[in-house]
């Protein structure tokens, strides 16, 4: 009995010793070589894997920034400005500042605004409804309403407003990944410029329908009618397929535009004082009325 | 009991044909009509025709704009109000023809005597232009053009024409009461397409719900003389009409993954265009109508109507009475394929073969529970794929798995949804994936070309510069 013991501890004390060396060869053979500081590149990113930065996940991420010249092309969306000067420490790159994006929703077709004509009792998805038929109002390119943005984000920044029928951003948790503009199937989400102290001017509404047609669907669409272009002095506003866009770049967040729009479909965001809609028609008029006194002259 | 039936998967619903003792009725002319530039697979045509122009019934009014597209006639004779576009059956816009209508003149050359013209013309080409002039589609739901139909590649061979009166989906009764009206008409029809295709034998698929059609059409067949033309009563099975699995069940041959029919030497043909096609070659008279079947458990006043194309949907409810109360779904088609209505507004297309009322109760859906693994949606699924699976890679948006998995290939038949027991929205995903799937397809294949053209470029610039 004591003999199977002791053989028994023999081999298996031999067979482990011979199976780690045999171990540590073949490690030591077929040893990946890595560079250090993908582990520390990936132990400064936030660690969400959404994706946001185009790459699998931060792991990826942090492969690609160790192996790229420099980090032009590769930004992490959610860490922001600051995780990018830490990755550009460990690497010893330069880094060039983002201005902080946030997801915008482009339609303001509340459930006031946009009668529904019929109802919808199919599978519970923007993806799939949309894939089906235009929509439960009128409006054959707004919100669907079924929150697949909501779904697809990982920060519990969108939430679907009961009231409106429409998703709300929180903007302290936006991260701008991006997963919401790539889940909303008729492209109404949009990743803009957060603006100085959050404020930011922009169209809340796509529809490219001519203007009797887009206003007899949504009491708040875009008619195209041109005003707002005509109103800024920063030639920031294009109408492009009967609805204006604003360009963040060139935008002065004067606010002009959105005290014109007829149906106020412009929508100001983050501004401290509400819109004083009349003082600053007012102060237009006046304008042009100078304008016209010059070119009188 | 027939026993033809195709082989793997299907369901069998209860047909419901509550209106297959209505005889077809000529619905009265709507005052304005609407003729939907897109209503066949490919290209939209292109209107010839400009508003203020005093059209007549059957006159083109828009043409071909592609080699797979069709020529579209005016339905009715009046004055064109508009071209522009309006929300179609699903709400999406689509350019339009806006006809308002004034009297019935129809076109010069078109026959409208009764007569039944037996004597078929000798030159098949002719025959395939008259086709093509006719503007006639597929009417059993695809609405392809059927002059490329019967185009078909070199090198591929027709070995049989089959003719789809299988009419499996519940509900409808139009093909069955063109079967017992205009019999005669439709298969002195599939005679032609018979001949055109190299006179090759045509098989006329009849469910055996079907009794009376079945012998109607024997007799027929019979009195006419036909040789080549024979009837095959097939086994109540869902989805027979689907033409991958009307030649299964016909010719027990399978056509294969993006293969087309005339790779296994079918050609099939629905009765509608069979029908369509006659009046095309011995009366010139172009598609401008077709029989639609208004139906349902909750509506009073079940019809089959010969309909004009583009009548507002709207006109024909309202002529049959009005919307049944309970009635809280509208569609167009029948209840397996067939899509809800979004906008009654919009009008009637070429291939619009029902208008079927729903109540609550019969739309119900069923909360979604867990998938049990019990595989029925497999053993249903009449293309052989695996619905539970392509769901699931639906949800996480996985094309290439999609791809893999042959999403491609689902018919959209509606089995896998019909048998699941646990209510999954099996189908719902799976049809959004198949078209992110054929999408995904067909940009590979266009950048595939345009590498291609590259190619064959660059060598012979390279010469050019050579010399």
């Amino acid at each position: 009995m004591v003999k199977i013991i002791i053989w028994t501890i023999a081999v298996v004390t031999v067979l482990g010793l011979v199976l780690a060396l045999v171990l540590y060869l073949v490690a030591k053979r077929f040893k990946v070589e890595e560079d250090p500081r993908i582990d520390e590149v990936e132990k400064a990113m936030p660690g969400a894997n959404c994706g946001g930065c185009g790459f699998a996940g931060c792991r990826a991420f942090a492969e690609a920034a160790v192996k790229a010249p420099n980090l032009d092309n590769n930004f992490c969306p959610v860490g922001g400005n600051e995780t990018m000067a830490k990755v550009a420490q460990i690497l010893g790159y330069e880094v060039k500042e983002k201005a902080p994006m946030v997801a915008v929703v482009r339609c303001n077709g509340t459930c006031q605004a946009r009668p529904r004509i019929n109802n919808y009792d199919g599978y519970a998805s923007c993806k799939v409804k949309a894939a089906l038929y235009s929509g439960d109002t009128g409006c054959s390119y707004g919100c669907l309403g079924c929150g697949d943005c909501v779904n697809a984000c990982q920060f519990g920044a969108l939430s679907m407003d009961p009231e409106t029928g429409l998703p709300v951003v929180d903007q302290e948790k936006c991260t701008a990944c991006g997963a919401c503009v790539k889940a909303c199937p008729k492209h109404i989400i949009e990743l803009r410029p957060k603006g100085p102290r959050g404020m930011r001017v922009f169209v809340s509404c796509v529809n490219r329908d001519k203007g009797p047609v887009a206003k007899k669907a949504c009491a708040n669409a875009c008619i195209g009618c041109g005003i707002c272009a005509k109103t800024c002095t920063k030639e920031a506003i294009v109408i492009e397929g009967n609805v204006a866009y604003i360009d963040p770049a060139k935008c002065k967040l004067c606010r002009e535009c959105e005290a014109m729009c007829p149906t106020g479909a412009i929508h100001g965001v983050g501004f401290p004082k509400p819109l004083d809609k009349d003082a600053v028609k007012a102060r237009i008029k006046e304008r042009q009325l100078k304008e016209k006194e010059a070119k009188d002259e | 009991m027939s026993k033809h039936t195709f082989s793997i998967g299907g369901v069998h619903p209860h047909d419901s044909k509550i209106s297959r003792e209505c005889a077809i009725e000529q619905l009265p002319l709507a005052p304005v009509v609407y003729l939907q530039l897109s209503q066949h697979i490919g290209a939209p045509a292109k209107p010839i025709v400009a508003v203020g122009d005093k059209v007549k019934v059957g006159q083109p009014i828009a043409e071909p704009g592609g080699f797979v597209s069709a020529f579209i006639h005016s339905s009715v004779s009046g004055t064109v109000k508009s071209i522009a576009p309006r929300p179609d059956l699903a709400g999406n816009p689509q350019m339009c023809i806006e006809i308002a209508v004034e009297g019935d003149e129809w076109a010069e050359g078109i026959d409208l005597s009764d007569t039944l013209v037996t004597e078929i013309p000798e030159d098949d080409k002719a025959i395939i232009e008259k086709i093509r002039l006719a503007g006639v589609v597929g009417l059993g739901g695809a609405t392809f053009p059927t002059h490329v139909k019967l185009s078909p590649p070199p090198g591929s061979k027709c070995e049989m024409v089959i003719i789809n009166g299988c009419e499996c989906e519940p509900y409808l009764t139009s093909d069955f009461r063109v079967l017992l009206e205009k019999g005669e008409q439709m298969v002195v029809g599939a005679a032609i397409l018979s001949k055109v295709m190299g006179n090759v034998p045509c098989t006329i698929a009849i469910e055996v719900n079907k009794p009376e059609a079945i012998a109607h059409i024997q007799e027929i067949i019979g009195k006419l003389g036909y040789k080549g033309i024979s009837v095959m009563p097939m086994k109540m099975r869902y989805p027979q009409g689907s033409e991958k699995q009307l030649i299964d069940a016909v010719m027990h041959r399978q056509v294969g993954s993006g293969a087309l029919p005339i790779s296994v030497g079918a050609v099939v043909q629905n009765v509608g265009t069979a029908l369509a096609v006659y009046d095309a070659v011995q009366k010139n008279k172009p598609l401008v109508d077709n029989v639609l079947s208004v139906t349902g458990e909750c509506f009073p006043h079940q019809a089959n109507l010969q309909v004009r194309v583009g009548t507002p949907i709207k006109y024909i409810i309202d002529y049959l009475g009005g919307m049944p109360e309970d009635a809280v779904k509208v569609i167009s088609g029948g209840p397996m394929m067939g899509r809800a209505i979004a906008n009654l507004e919009a009008s009637t297309l070429k291939g619009t073969s029902a208008i079927l009322f729903l109540t609550a109760k019969q739309t119900l859906r069923a909360p979604e529970t867990a998938c049990i693994r019990c595989g029925k949606c497999a053993g249903a699924c009449p293309m052989g794929l695996e619905p539970f699976l392509l769901y699931r890679y639906a949800k996480v948006n996985d094309l290439e798995a999609l791809e893999q998995n042959a999403a491609q290939d689902c018919i959209e038949c509606g089995c896998c949804l019909y048998s699941c027991p646990a209510h999954i929205p099996l189908l719902d995903n799976i049809r959004q994936a198949k078209g992110a799937v054929l999408g995904a397809i067909r940009a590979r294949a266009a950048a595939a070309k345009a590498a291609a053209e590259a190619a064959t470029v660059t060598p012979s610039a390279a010469e050019g510069s050579k010399k």
